[in-house]
């Protein structure tokens, strides 16, 4: 098998002095949809905001390669124009800036450092319209403030929407499905879907084995007290459904 | 280009530099240093002006003596005294006999210099629809003179009157006289009363009844020379029924010293007429330990004087070391409006103390006030207004918004908003917010591709979106560039 497109070394991470990622190890390779899971605190926002690159996460050990470079030691906007995508567990309001004029920047930022020709309002718009028409979703949306006084639902599908344009090669999406109707997850589940063409990876962290009945994924990691657990295939989903997490909790 | 795209392209072109820093090499006639009224009578007699203006200047300079050692102290900006003695009052580039005829005779120089900062002067270019050059007529003010006028033929077919005042006092000194003064005196305060005394040139519009110009009128302002100060003076008047957009911007080369400027802004709204006034004020801000810089003490206020009349102050306030600037409107017709929108900032050690006054005195006025000010590095900014509702005022009504912007810790915003009705029944409503850019959300932005400094001009530009969105187009895409340039280096 080819080197896979995310490999995840010996990482340990911490927040505020306090260790969280206790040595992880984790690989994705193109194409593959690895789902994590795990209880609450276990680490996987964490782990999704260092692969992100936000500040404030503190790598001490480990490494982790994506595409063949060093992530972390990319800047956060380079990781973004190199294909990673992360979903945000809860989504920033930026009043003032609207979705279409934030998406289509954030667009052309991510072209021009990839060195491709800006996409210019017409020609966004037109992607935008058809992005948000497969999404089930209102034109409004795109003159609307970005994620403010939106819902909850609506702030997890404004992700899946950015993701959808953004076209990374990496998404990571952290319980995007939490707090949704089932409606509304079968359409986060569509747009995740649509990504799903061989050549992108996805790392799927839930809480629940519900988002898993709509995106089946080729893998299944269980973090638990900062580690990789255990892994297995989609069985092991609805083994976790059955039995919980009392498992792996930290005595 | 989207007006956003180019915000980040400018931003990331843009060195962190001022840009508009450069000096021009051109001769230069001048004043000799110091202020008394020799040099009253020099500036009056430079400009071969009438009697009752070299006398209306001598008056304002003797309220000015009167007035010395009572500059304003009340405002929050902190400075050295300044010397009056020391600074230069007329400064003009050099040029045979009277003035330019045409844009021919102005020095190549100094349209190389327009160029650079990118005004649409050549009218060839306006008409001949170059990109960028847009529908605007320009007036140029250079330190002390007006230098190019564009399209003054097309608007003369309407009546319409746009021309340096310095001109208009020559060809209509009886709209001069009838309203220079009429709405800021000469002795309403310190640096009024300086300028009207020493006022070198600035613009002079007259709309005539029922007219609609039909371009925006715009000027821009550059000081060059050293050791000068610019004390330009605009009159705009809009007769009965007329409508009128006029756009200024100002630009100063990048020197240690303060230079000072100090000018006064009269407007006049007859019955149904509709005034307009935006400015993007960039002049040199200093360096970021505060050496250098313009101080921007200007007086500008519009008198609603007709029913049915609006004027509406817009401002995007990037540059100077210190402003001081009050645009006010007096609301003396019935059903009159009043608008202030403004955004400015304070980065570096930038010190911005402004407002607005709205005075309510005819029936049913109406005043809206909305105001952001974004402070960063080290800045300080002060919003400073008034809402005043007269005994006389049945119905007024004043919706005020003050929203500050913190970027980074040592920076500061305040708010000081003076209420002051004297009638039971006035509405008036303030809301004020304080934020900050949030960590949350610069990383949102960053994982989505944008820099930090695309994430702030991006950010920054949300925050003031509504006041950016009264500015005509032309404006309002150079508007957001400036926004971004200002805050290069505001996030470490
Ligand atoms: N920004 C933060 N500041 C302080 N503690 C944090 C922060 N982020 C996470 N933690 C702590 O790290 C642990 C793991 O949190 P998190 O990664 O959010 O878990 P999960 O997403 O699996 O619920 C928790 O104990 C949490 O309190
Ligand atoms: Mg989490």
């Amino acid at each position: 098998m080819s080197e896979p497109l995310l490999r995840i070394r010996n990482l340990r991470a911490s927040v505020d002095g306090q260790e969280v990622l206790k040595g992880v190890d984790l690989a994705v390779t193109a194409g593959e949809v690895a789902a994590i899971m795990g209880p609450n605190g276990s680490g996987k926002s964490t782990l999704s905001n260092v692969l992100a690159g936000r500040d404030g996460y503190e790598v001490t050990d480990g490494e982790v390669r994506y595409d063949g470079r060093d992530l972390l030691d990319m800047e956060p906007e380079e990781r973004a124009a190199a294909g990673v995508f992360m979903a945000f567990q809860y989504p920033v309001e930026i009043p003032g800036v609207v979705n279409a004029t934030f998406t289509r920047t954030a667009l052309n930022a991510q072209r021009q450092a990839r060195g491709e020709s800006a996409i210019d309002a017409i020609d966004f718009l037109k992607r935008a319209r058809e992005t948000l028409d497969r999404l089930e979703m209102d034109e409004a949306f795109l003159r609307r403030d970005v994620n403010a006084g939106f819902s909850g639902g609506e702030k997890k599908r404004n992700e899946i929407f950015q993701m959808a344009l953004l076209e990374p090669r990496l998404a990571i999406l952290d319980e995007t499905d939490s707090g949704l109707d089932i409606d509304a997850l079968r359409i986060v589940a569509t747009g995740v879907n649509a990504m799903r063409d061989g050549r992108r990876a996805l790392v799927v962290i839930t809480h629940y084995q519900r988002l898993l009945e709509y995106v089946v994924p080729d893998s299944v990691h269980v973090l638990a007290d900062g580690r990789i657990a255990r892994s297995g295939d989609r069985e092991l989903a609805h083994e976790l459904e059955r039995a919980g997490y009392a498992a792996f909790q930290p005595a | 280009m989207s007006p956003l795209r180019e915000t980040v392209e400018t931003v990331e072109r843009a060195s962190g530099e001022y840009r508009y820093g450069f000096v021009t090499e051109i001769d230069e006639d001048r004043a000799p240093t110091g202020l008394n009224e020799e040099i009253v009578r020099f500036i009056s007699a430079k400009k071969d002006e009438p009697d009752w203006l070299l006398e209306w200047r001598l008056k304002a300079f003797r309220m000015w003596l009167g007035l010395e050692d009572r500059e304003p102290r009340w405002a929050n900006v902190h400075f050295p005294k300044i010397d009056f003695q020391d600074a230069c009052y007329y400064a003009a580039p050099k040029q045979e006999g009277d003035g330019p005829a045409s844009l021919d005779e102005v020095d190549p120089e100094l349209l190389r210099t327009y160029e650079k900062l990118g005004i649409p002067l050549k009218e060839q270019e306006v008409l001949a629809g170059v990109a960028g050059a847009g529908n605007v007529a320009v007036d140029a003010v250079f330190d002390s003179v007006s230098v190019a006028t564009t399209f003054q033929d097309k608007l003369a077919e309407m009546g319409v009157i746009f021309c340096p005042i310095s001109e208009a006092v020559r060809d209509h000194p009886e709209l001069v006289r009838k309203y220079l003064g009429s709405v800021v005196p000469q002795g309403d305060n310190f640096y009024a009363a300086l300028n009207s005394a020493v006022f070198s040139d600035g613009s002079f519009v007259y709309v005539p009844k029922g007219v609609h110009c039909p371009m925006e009128l715009s000027t821009y302002f550059r000081i060059n020379a050293r050791g000068t100060g610019q004390f330009e003076r605009t009159l705009i008047i809009a007769d009965e029924g007329s409508r009128v957009s006029y756009l200024e911007g100002c630009t100063a080369p990048q020197r240690d010293e303060n230079q000072l400027h100090a000018a006064v802004v009269e407007l006049v709204a007859l019955k149904d007429a509709e005034i307009k006034y935006s400015t993007v004020q960039n002049w040199y801000p200093g360096d970021a330990d505060g050496k250098g810089g313009i101080y921007n003490f200007v007086t500008k206020r519009g008198a609603c004087r007709g029913a049915d009349s609006k004027i509406s102050w817009t401002q995007v306030e990037t540059g100077s070391a210190i402003t001081w600037k009050y645009p006010s409107v007096l609301l003396q017709g019935d059903r009159s409006i009043g608008e202030f929108y403004s955004v400015a900032i304070s980065n570096l050690r930038q010190q911005a103390d402004t407002g607005t006054k709205m005075i309510h005195l005819g029936r049913d006025t109406r005043s809206t006030i909305i105001s952001k000010g974004i402070s960063a590095g080290r800045g300080q900014q002060t919003y400073r207004g008034l809402v005043r509702v007269q005994p006389k005022a049945d119905g007024a009504r004043n919706f005020t918004q003050c929203d500050s912007l913190l970027i980074g810790d040592v920076c500061g915003g305040h708010t000081v908003p003076y209420i002051d009705v004297r009638h039971p029944g006035a509405e008036v409503a303030h809301e004020a917010t304080t934020s900050r850019i949030s960590d949350a959300q610069l990383f949102y932005c960053r994982q989505r591709g944008l820099d930090p400094e695309e994430a702030v001009s991006l950010i920054v530009n949300g925050f003031c979106r509504e006041v950016l969105q009264q500015l005509p187009m032309e404006f309002a895409v150079e508007a957001q560039k400036l926004l971004g340039i200002s805050l290069e280096g505001a996030v470490g």
